[in-house]
């Protein structure tokens, strides 16, 4: 009996973890990102709206999972030094360039840490791109999932990605796939963000959990 | 000699450090397990039930060809992930249990009967065995029913279920596109497919895909070889 009162509850010793599900995806003319709210240390949702989804630039952003501080250190870094180079060059930067000061700090400490960083955005030279850089590897990809809940999704997405969707179609296949993520992986739930990024800005959109789309759930 | 022999010492050792030893291949070591990716899916008037074909000791595939879906009775099936030795021993048991169950009764036995009998045995020795079993099939009380029976020894009718190593990779698909009402056409394109996206994105899932579709009027074997499978955008 008193041993249940003293001990400890799991948050307070569970490293933090953003357990959840990530996806970006290019169409034509741009890229969706889309992911998860929820952060847990152990069983504890210690955060239930976190966003993310970070930008990097204006229309450069990075969705993050694994550990949730490095994966925002990672983030703040890169802004800073991407923010420094387009000063340097006098002009927005390259998709690629972010993505490669990502997979740089990756790759630099990848035993000390534990996040992985989809890259994705929009720039004048090629247009939408999507970059996974899971452990310090570098790949363009015309979509790329990553978190706990994308191995639920890996048929799905495989099953339903198109080349050249449209806008719309797009950030419906983003939710679609996010929600069957969330339904299936515990660490994975809350509201889902989008950010829609093209030549015309970026758009950043909140779906709260009742207005999810319904799928198969006896 | 003296050095021979602490080079051999020497080589023990590193290789009890992380199991890795030149002189005997990775499968030696290994248990023999179905890897997989199994499914099954009810219809109005039946089953369909589905599997890859790969078996895998380690990283060497001891059999490309394997027929994971195991008959137990004339209308009953069961497909088979986890350990394969176990999962054989155990569906040889309850097709011998059943067969019995069934001359005693005179007449065919239930689906349900069947989950229960496997259901019995793999809680009860749940800690020596590494076996995850669906059952499904066909009977005159309640038609065609899938029961599934994880690792643990659960049992739960569904009336669609996926196991096995590859089935996490599916959950999303099966969730969006499973109905409540397809007919046996429907069923099989639809397992055809999860298999096929299971098996590009498991290692220890492949080969062919095999299928059976049971009813009323018996069991129907289907094969899909690895050239005739769907093909999605991959990307």
């Amino acid at each position: 009996m008193s041993e249940e009162l003293l001990a400890e509850p799991g948050w307070l010793s569970e490293e933090v973890k953003t357990g959840t599900t990530i996806i970006a995806v290019t169409f034509d003319g741009g890229v969706v990102l889309g992911s998860d709210s929820r952060v847990s240390a152990g069983e504890s949702v210690v955060n239930r709206v976190m966003n993310k989804l970070s930008p990097l630039h204006d229309k450069i952003y990075c969705a993050l999972s694994g550990s949730a501080a490095d994966a925002q250190t990672i983030a703040e870094i890169v802004n800073y030094q991407l923010d420094v180079h387009s000063i340097e060059v006098e002009d927005d930067p390259l998709v690629c360039s972010a993505a490669t000061l990502v997979k740089n700090i990756s790759y630099k400490y990848k035993e000390e840490l534990s996040a992985h960083l989809i890259v994705a955005g929009w720039d004048r030279k090629e247009g939408g791109q999507v970059y996974a850089t899971l452990s310090g590897l570098l790949t363009k990809q015309p979509f790329a999932i990553g978190g706990s809940g994308s191995f639920y999704i890996n048929g799905f997405v495989d099953a339903e990605f198109r080349k050249n969707m449209t806008k719309t179609e797009t950030q419906e296949f983003v939710v679609n796939a996010l929600t069957l993520a969330m339904g299936r992986d515990g660490s994975s739930g809350g509201v889902a963000y989008v950010v829609t990024i093209d030549k015309d800005g970026t758009e950043e959109k909140c779906i709260l959990g009742n207005e999810l789309p319904k799928f198969f759930d006896q | 000699m003296a050095a021979t022999a602490a080079a051999l010492q020497f080589s023990a050792q590193v290789s009890s450090l992380n199991n890795y030893n030149d002189l005997h291949p990775d499968w030696t070591q290994r248990e023999v397990s179905t890897g997989t990716t199994i499914m099954a899916v009810e219809f109005d008037g039946g089953v369909v039930m589905g599997a890859d074909s790969r078996t895998t000791t380690g990283s060497y595939i001891a059999n490309r060809v394997t027929d994971k879906l195991t008959p137990i009775h004339d209308r009953i099936f069961c497909c088979r992930s986890g350990s394969a030795a176990d999962t054989q021993a155990i569906a040889d048991a309850v097709t011998y249990q059943l067969g019995f169950h069934s001359i005693e009764l005179d007449e065919a036995p239930l689906v349900q009967t069947a989950a229960s009998l496997f259901r019995d045995m793999c809680y009860r020795y749940r800690e020596e065995l590494m076996a995850g079993i669906i059952v499904a099939g066909w009977d005159q009380r309640r038609g065609g029913q899938v029961y599934t029976v994880p690792v643990g020894g659960m049992l739960t009718r569904q009336p669609v279920s996926v196991g096995g190593s590859g089935s996490s990779y599916i959950y999303g698909y099966v969730d969006s596109n499973y109905r409540t009402g397809m007919n046996k056409e429907e069923c099989l394109k639809f397992t055809a497919g999860a298999l096929t996206l299971a098996m590009e994105r498991d290692g220890s899932s492949g080969g062919v895909v095999r299928m059976a579709i049971i009813t009323e009027k018996g069991v129907e074997r289907q094969v899909i070889l690895g050239n005739q499978l769907p093909q999605f955008s991959t990307v």
